[in-house]
């Protein structure tokens, strides 16, 4: 037995499953058959894939302080709420035979359905996709801020996305930059904004040069966009508001303008001044997630923000035409999932669940329902609608449970495709 | 290329009661690669990010040459927060890859080019300018990198413990090269880090912190040579300075157990103005040679541990005289490190006897901690 001992920090039932890999490698010389060819985005570090119990991880060999700070970045970011991918654990005290010492791995988990943004690129690159891209990769900055996060490297390669209800959720992938703070100066949030501008103009110019981007889509003008909008939003989210006394109606306004945008607000900090005219608002404590947690409240079924939105919508329509609009929430809501939602994705044949995620096919086929009835001139029924949904749309669609490959000529090698870092250790 | 001065800089984070970095007055002078050292806590990061705009200032100013940015946003600043790393983009040729930041903040092109060439110069690339980065050896994609940082011109690099991710060994070749390239360019460099031989290398001059309080700035020998304080003095040199409290004695000596050192008038003086009988002396490890066991006050050390480094030899010892409990007592530290002649160290195990060289003692105020100048 080693003087070093192995330590696998994580839950017990991944932990089992993690034991079976080759520790004592180098990650560098994992043999392939452990492995998976995912696009590796930038990383100053060794990273690799692995398929384990039906599940993706990502593995990141880094030194131990880097290894324990990601992790705990991780884990807080899960607490808090925020849409990144999962620390499973860090494996440390890894020893090769010959008794050589080998840095810690950070493992994360893959997040099921996300695509990387030169996946998206590849397939489809209209104008209108690149700013949904831009508004997702927006409002997580802005939740990230709000909660403190300074993020240091925030760029398209740093993010996944999720397809949401015809948008995009983004998800941040490489806290190693980050720091949690009580509250962000402006300075932080400012100097955050700028590198994410610069990071996303040279990704979009790389796209460009590699004749991935279509003409339409100006990068300098893109990156300027995801200044102005975050300007936007974080104002909406946090700036007082003030207003005639007689005008009230505005204090409501403000916080439906919020939810509009899916953030909750907690606590408004209302002001009225010495003579009463004039009242001043911000709001104090605003979560994001709002349709969200109201879909996961009300049925069970975990969503992001946009898909909740249509799924929510889609449930008030359907209280209204079964006239139910005066009954308890939950209760309707119970009918819908038994009426509606659970037969649209029985529908489904089982080796088609890994192209989309469900609330995303329920999305798509009240769209289909949508076009479907406009084409034949009647209001063509849910289960018709799906089942035309999967044979003539599903069915030709890419599986997406774990993109592979990216956009490349040449997958196995990720620097053909994706910009990267290089070490101080190469100065020479 | 310009000046940087903290002027009373001051940041206390909220729900603290003592500030992060107190009243800070640093002058950096143009061109300088001036590095900011001390333990975890010091407020060296802090200072640098004030600097940078991603701390608050809550009172005094911080000025670049003489613009003060004390409140201005970071990108107005004029600065280059050195990443440990920069992306590079795989379809984009060196050149691009160099100026692309320049063209988002709407620089003219002729003046991109000319950037970028001057930049190439500097780092020898220009003959690589239009190839792609994966056309390049590591070496050369580093300096790309840096490249990306150089075009923009800024009045001040900074850099935050860059260096951290990297192994021992690493860490010694990158850092003389980041100090080597640094003087090439002649901009202005802030350099933070935790690693006093970091520091003592790479630095024109080094500036000590401790909770938040600048404790001493001057150039590595000077603070080598001349530490303004108890805490520096242990601080900066490796293996450390031996410090301990002696107790001042007839005949102008200062005296702990069996050791006996020589107290200048000066200090003599000093001491007992405070009104003290005792004094803190630090001395170096080269400051100790070992004698034969019937001089006078030399200090018996069993030997624990011997470091051949083949240029040099280093004894990490323990008191092992009549008095070595009350030794052990005053010690900064329960171990004393002489350097020995190469090759000639004693045994692990073995007994020796130790005598401070006369004129190489630091002396330094017990009450306050200052040096006592001789």
């Amino acid at each position: 037995m080693s003087a070093m001992e192995l330590r696998i920090l994580a839950t017990p039932r991944e932990q089992q499953a993690l034991l079976d890999l080759p520790w004592d490698m180098p990650l560098e010389e994992w043999p392939e058959w452990y492995l998976v060819a995912l696009p590796r985005g930038i990383s100053r570090h060794v990273v690799r894939f692995t398929r384990l119990g039906g599940r993706i991880y990502a593995l990141k060999e880094v030194v131990q302080s880097y290894a324990d700070r990601e992790y705990r970045l991780l884990r807080d970011l899960e607490r808090l709420n925020v849409p990144a991918v999962k620390a499973v654990g860090v494996v440390s005290g890894r020893q090769a035979p010959d008794g050589e010492s080998l840095d810690p791995i950070l493992v994360t988990r893959h997040l099921q359905f996300s695509l990387p943004y030169r996946a998206l690129f590849a397939r489809m690159m209209r104008r209108d996709t690149v700013d949904r891209l831009i508004d997702a990769l927006v409002v997580l900055i802005a939740r990230l801020h709000l909660l403190g996060f300074y993020w240091g490297d925030c760029s398209l390669s740093n993010t996944l996305f999720r397809r949401d209800a015809g948008a995009f959720a983004a998800y941040l992938v490489d806290a190693e930059t980050g720091e949690l703070h009580d509250r962000l100066s402006d300075g932080q949030r400012l100097h955050d904004l700028e590198v994410a501008r610069v990071n996303i103009a040279g990704e979009m110019m790389d796209l460009a040069a590699a004749g991935y981007l279509d003409e339409t889509v100006d990068p300098i003008a893109t990156s300027d966009q995801v200044v102005e909008r975050y300007r936007t939003l974080w104002a909406e989210l946090t700036e007082w508001e003030a207003f005639d006394v007689n005008d009230r109606w505005r204090i409501a306004r403000r916080v439906e303008r919020l939810n509009e945008l899916g953030f909750d607000v907690a606590e408004l900090d209302i002001v009225t001044d010495i003579g009463g005219r004039t009242v001043r608002v911000q709001p104090k404590v605003v979560d994001a997630g709002h349709h969200s947690r109201r879909l996961l409240r009300l049925t069970g079924i975990d969503a992001q923000e946009n898909q909740a939105r249509r799924l929510l919508n889609d449930l008030d329509a359907y209280a209204a035409e079964t006239d139910q609009q005066g009954e308890d929430e939950e209760i309707v809501a119970n009918a819908w999932v038994l009426d509606c939602f659970e037969p649209v994705l029985r529908t489904i044949p089982p080796e088609f669940r890994g192209k989309l995620e469900s609330p995303e096919i329920y999305h798509e086929v009240l769209e289909h329902r949508w076009y479907l009835s406009e084409r034949s001139g009647y209001d063509v029924g849910l289960p018709e609608a799906a089942q035309d949904y999967v044979d003539t749309v599903l069915r030709h669609k890419p599986d997406e449970l774990a993109i592979l490959g990216g956009t490349t000529e040449n997958p196995e090698d990720p620097e053909a495709t994706q910009p990267f870092r290089v070490p101080w250790d190469e100065l020479r | 290329m310009a000046t940087v001065t903290y002027d009373k800089a001051t940041r206390v984070y909220p729900g603290q009661d003592t500030p992060a970095v107190d009243s800070l007055d640093l002058a950096i002078e143009d061109g300088e690669f001036l590095v900011l050292v001390g333990p975890s806590g010091c407020g060296k990061s802090t200072s640098l990010r004030m600097l940078a705009g991603l701390e608050e200032v809550d009172a005094g100013s911080i000025r670049i040459g003489e613009r003060d940015v004390t409140h201005m946003p970071p990108k107005d600043r004029d600065i280059a927060m050195v990443f440990q790393n920069y992306a590079l983009y795989p379809h984009m040729t060196v050149a691009a890859n160099m100026g692309f930041a320049l063209k988002i903040s709407g620089t003219p092109k002729a003046e991109i080019q000319r950037r970028v060439l001057e930049a190439a110069k500097l780092l020898d690339l220009v003959e690589y300018l239009d190839r792609k980065p994966k056309a390049l050896s590591g070496g050369q994609r580093q300096r790309v990198a840096m490249g990306r940082a150089i075009v923009r011109e800024p009045q001040v690099f900074l850099m935050d413990e860059p260096l951290s991710n990297l192994d021992a060994k690493l860490r010694v070749s990158t850092r003389t090269q980041i100090a080597s390239l640094q003087r090439r360019l002649g901009i202005t460099t802030v350099y933070v880090t935790h690693d006093q031989i970091e520091a003592m290398t790479m630095g024109d001059r080094v500036c000590v912190l401790k909770d938040g309080l600048l404790q001493q700035v001057d150039t590595p020998l000077n603070l080598y040579d001349t530490p303004a304080n108890v805490f520096v003095a242990g601080f900066i040199g490796s293996p450390a300075m031996n410090i301990a409290t002696f107790d001042i004695i007839e005949g102008g000596r200062a005296k702990l157990g069996e050791a006996d050192v020589s107290v200048p008038r000066s200090v003599l003086t000093k001491v007992s103005d405070e009104g003290s009988d005792l004094v803190t002396i630090g001395f170096r490890p080269e400051s100790l040679v070992p004698v034969s066991s019937e001089d006078v006050g030399g200090i018996p050390v069993t030997v624990d541990v011997v470091e051949e480094l083949g240029s040099d030899a280093f004894v990490y010892g323990h008191p092992a005289g009549p008095k070595a409990a009350e030794q052990t007592d005053r010690m900064r530290s329960d171990t004393v490190i002489a350097r020995v002649e190469p090759r000639m160290a004693p045994a692990k195990g073995e007994k020796i006897v130790l005598k401070v060289r006369e004129g190489e003692s630091h002396f330094f105020s017990v009450k306050t901690g200052e040096r006592i100048p001789q």
